[in-house]
């Protein structure tokens, strides 16, 4: 099997996979990092969101071999190493964005990716459609949205929108 | 009220471990040497199944075994049953055909496993079981339920005629009939309340493990109520006695009832663990949950409603196919019977109701309770009946609510429920408020300016929730009792375990249970944990589902509350040298009436264990009390939802521009909580009438088979909602809790469905209603003036 290497919320990984593997299942198997989740096989859901490279997207649909020399991120490598959960995710808790939790860090590092590219003040409309990529079926999206506008507006405060942990 | 107490929108203990992502989701769970199943499944929605060949994928990398019907059969695997016996008009037994965990001889609907491959790897597993060769002989199949019991209509199971499980029938015929027949005006309507996907966003998967030591067995599973499944794998199945199996149901990523039942895969895991003496883990990939999820809802109904000249409500008919599948899923009889017609009355005084529910078989996935489960469908045909009768009479949709709203509790209805407390005026008045009800008229002229038609529409709903009097489901037909057990730990050190046989799933329980817990003992709400979800741990419980956690788990957790309390008074007496009767306990400390002396929560909890102050003869030592609770009534949440929705002429397509919903919910325990459920079971009734909608071809293959398929409500497709409450305490319970999980997903299809009716000026407008949909009814309909 082919080796594959990267870094992963700021550590070197290397592991041997197939080349059919997915990146998700390396995060989900090879890693355990099992906060990264897979809803469906169509790259609709976005359960499966990361920053590869800085930028979101979906693990499901990109091989492990692909992200060779790739700094990659997931929810597991937001909050701060002493254990300061990242604005975004305490936004999150805060207006309640959250309920079984399962595409909650898809959102989360979504939400991060519509910060980067639209800034720190998002009206409802904007989070709304930039949320394409996205699906709960528990919140309705109401205080997702909520918890987005929040976020990225905490971030600004704390300065520039931060990269995650690399 | 104090800042973690009853009423306080505490932030949720549970978010810490999602929003980092540890959350601890089956397929999370890693077992030491697991292998993973892989099944096969029939591509054919009827077919003979002539030949199963695994000899070429057996050879394949990483196979362990391959098992198909044949060997269930041979080790004596019980079929999977549905738990809820419905009798026919005719007093005859439901026809339960058979439900082998894997086909057997034949298969009834697409996806219907056949086989199961289980290998090293998944990938391994896929690649051999593209190799089994099953040799079908293509039976035609029947999909829809109104033709499932024509006369030359493909017989799905061999022994159960007209494919027809039952002609149910509930209510009284000839006063209706006579009450029809003295209406001044009948409003007629033809509904089909279309099948849904429940869609969770974890998919189900089960992880068994066989320990060959002690002959025990392990599943994880993603369940909402692990009891029921270690009751029925054991009793009915057989696959291992009770004692014997431990289910646990970790975080489970969303249920909406479809994680309610026992399925297939998670019996098939259990049997090849034991056989291969290897862990069995599988994981549904979302076509997967597409084809063998229960579906929710599936009915075509005709209703009828009887008005006098003032619009007052004489009776009401209906006749409803209802779709129940290729098999029988766990609770699928009750849903379209004893949730559905029981609900006929609405918020309404109805003197007369007959009902009347055929349930049908057919080659499509199982259906069963979905988010509202047979609730949705009971307030569609009610609502619609009502708005529909006061436009045609041109009385005011409000007006005519009003004319009938039952005034008076408790009210009996002529379909079994006995309404205990409620008022309806109440939350429509707060409704109309909050939604600017006033201004409607302007906006409507203004949207008509830009092109655009607007329309209002309501739901004055009805549920019957906190499922319910074990004596009174016992003798529906319920094969279980529906009361809920909680047992209270408390530590020597004063902390708190409440093991309750609830399930969470996405509602919070473990912060909303635990404010219980603090407010009462007057304890700090950070010393509480929640324990669910584990056979072993948990002595039993029934689960979450019908919105029942608050109002029967919760009680259960207060009465075992009661016991604490009685109990570390008696503790208290011993250490404060006085009379039990004297002893009185607030805000976490006890204290002698009248005098200085006292004792703190922990203190007394200390005593209760060391038990240096008394002796085992005068008192246990120990402080832990348990608590079986079985509710008295069901609880009655009602309210009333007010959708605005503004149409596109040239497109059809709708734009929800304003939604209100306000719902009495009885006591609210944590009200961001409650909004939550709200928001999400709006998002679900709104999905349901605009977007989502199975579709089977006449072969009966799922054509809306994934997420690029099937239109899952996505962020921009819904607005905001106002949501505001009302309240009328349960008197059932000693909280006074009704239930908040269903009432958004069974109060918004008819709103939605109302006003864009209201909106274009024709009540010919099925489910989902489409931009298509609506531009179709659009032409040949004339729109309704700006008033």
């Amino acid at each position: 099997m082919p080796a594959v290497s990267m870094t992963v919320n700021g550590k070197p990984v290397t592991g041997d996979v197939e080349a059919r593997t997915l990146l998700v299942q390396f995060l989900r198997e090879n890693l355990r990092l099992t906060g990264t989740h897979v809803g469906c096989d169509t790259s609709q859901c976005g359960a499966c969101v990361i920053h590869l490279d800085g930028i979101a997207a979906k693990s499901c649909t990109l091989l492990a071999l692909q992200c060779e020399g790739a700094k990659i991120t997931t929810i597991e490598g937001l909050a701060e190493p002493g254990g300061a959960l990242h604005p975004m995710q305490e936004a999150f808790r805060e207006h309640h964005g959250l309920q079984c939790g399962y595409c909650t860090p898809g959102m989360i590092m979504s939400a991060l990716d519509i910060v980067r590219r639209r800034g720190n003040d998002l009206d409802e409309h904007t989070i709304r459609e930039q949320l394409d990529g996205n699906i709960c079926r528990c919140t309705g999206y109401h205080n997702i949205v909520k918890a987005i506008a929040s976020g990225a507006k905490n971030m600004a405060k704390g300065g520039a929108p931060r990269r995650a942990a690399e | 009220m104090s800042a973690t107490g009853i009423g306080a929108a505490v932030r949720r203990k549970e978010d810490f471990r999602f929003i980092t992502g540890q959350g601890q989701y089956t397929d999370d769970v890693v077992r030491p040497g697991e292998t993973r199943a892989v099944f096969v499944r029939s591509p054919h929605a009827h077919a003979k199944i002539k030949s199963i060949d695994v000899a070429a994928a057996k050879k394949m990398p990483g196979v362990v075994d391959i098992l198909t019907g044949a060997d269930l059969a041979t080790d004596k695997i019980g079929n999977l049953i549905c738990g809820w016996m419905i009798h026919s008009k005719d007093g005859s037994p439901m026809k339960m055909a058979a439900h082998p965990a894997l086909a057997s001889g034949k298969v009834n609907c697409v996806g219907d496993a056949v086989a199961v491959v289980i290998a090293e790897t998944m990938a391994q597993g896929r690649d051999a079981a593209e190799k089994v060769k099953v040799d079908y002989e293509v039976l035609t199949a029947v999909v829809d339920p109104a033709k499932a019991q024509a006369a030359g209509a493909p017989q799905i199971h061999p022994d159960i005629a007209n494919n027809t499980i039952y002609q149910w029938h509930l209510g009284d015929a000839k006063a209706t009939n006579a009450a029809f027949a003295a209406a001044k005006h009948v409003t007629k309507l033809d509904i089909v309340n279309n099948r849904l996907v429940p869609n969770a966003i974890e998919p189900r998967a089960a992880i068994a493990d066989y320990d060959a030591g002690s002959d025990h067995l392990t599943l994880w599973n993603t369940s909402q109520n692990p009891h029921v499944a270690r009751l029925v794998i054991s009793a009915f199945v057989g696959i291992t006695p009770e004692h014997k199996l431990r289910v646990i149901a970790p975080d489970v990523g969303g249920g909406f009832g479809s994680k309610i039942f026992i399925y297939p895969e998670e019996v098939v895991c259990l049997w090849a663990s034991r056989k291969t003496k290897r862990p069995v883990k599988w994981v549904a990939d979302r076509t997967e949950s597409f084809l063998t999820d229960a579906h929710g809802r599936d009915h075509v109904t005709h209703a009828e409603l009887a008005l006098d000249a003032n619009g007052k409500i004489l009776a009401l008919r209906a006749k409803t196919i209802a779709n129940l599948g290729a098999y029988m899923s766990t609770f699928s009889s009750s849903v379209p019977t004893y949730l559905y017609g029981t609900l006929l009355s609405g918020q309404y005084d109805i003197p007369s109701i007959y009902c009347e529910v055929d349930a049908v078989y057919t080659n499509t996935a199982p259906v069963d309770a979905y988010r509202g489960a047979g609730r949705p469908e009971a307030t569609f045909v009610v609502e619609r009946l009502v708005e529909v009768a006061a436009r045609q009479m041109g009385i005011e949709p409000t007006e005519l609510r009003k004319r009938n709203f039952i005034k008076t509790f408790p009210h009996q209805t002529p379909v079994i429920m006995a309404y205990d407390a409620g008022d309806y005026f109440a939350s429509m008045k707060k409704a109309l408020e909050i939604a600017d009800v006033k201004g409607f008229a302007k906006r409507k002229r203004e949207a008509a300016r830009h092109g655009k038609l607007r329309g209002l529409g309501y739901s004055t709903y009805i549920e019957a929730c906190g499922i319910a009097p074990s004596q009174a489901v016992g003798s529906l037909g319920a094969g279980v009792g529906l009361w809920e057990s909680a047992e209270v730990r408390v530590n020597p050190t004063g902390s708190v375990e409440v093991l309750t046989g609830c399930h969470a799933h996405g509602q919070g329980h473990e912060t909303t249970f635990a404010q219980l817990v603090s407010e009462r003992l007057g304890i700090p709400f950070e010393n509480v944990s929640i324990v669910h979800g584990d056979t072993d741990k948990v002595q039993f419980g029934m689960g979450t589902y019908g919105s029942r956690s608050g109002a029967v788990g919760m009680s259960a957790i207060v009465k075992a509350l009661d016991k604490i309390e009685i109990k570390a008074k008696k503790v208290a007496a011993f250490m404060l040298e006085a009379a039990e009767g004297d002893i009185e306990f607030k805000d976490g400390k006890f204290t002698v009436a009248g005098t200085d002396k006292s004792a703190a929560w922990g203190d007394v909890s200390l005593n209760a264990y060391i038990a240096h102050k008394f002796t085992g003869a005068e008192l246990e030592p120990g402080l832990k009390e348990t608590s079986f609770y079985d509710p008295t009534n069901f609880t009655f949440p009602a309210g009333c939802h007010i959708c605005e929705v503004e149409v596109d002429i040239d497109t059809g397509k709708t734009d929800i521009v304003n939604w209100t919903a306000v719902d009495d919910f009885g006591t609210v325990i944590n009200p961001m909580i409650v909004e939550g459920q709200v928001h999400g079971g709006i998002a679900q009734g709104i999905g349901q009438a605009l977007l989502e909608g199975v579709v089977y071809d006449k072969e009966g293959q799922l054509v809306s088979g994934s997420f690029m398929d099937y239109s899952m409500p996505h962020a921009h497709d819904l607005p905001s909602f106002q949501v505001g409450l009302t309240e009328t305490k349960s008197p059932s319970n000693p909280l006074g809790i009704k239930g908040c999980g269903e009432a958004g997903a069974i109060a918004a299809p008819a709103a939605v469905i109302n006003a864009i009716t209201d909106a274009i000026g024709t009540e010919n407008l099925a489910m989902p209603a489409t931009a298509n949909a609506v531009w179709s009814a659009l032409q040949g309909a004339k729109p309704r003036q700006a008033a």
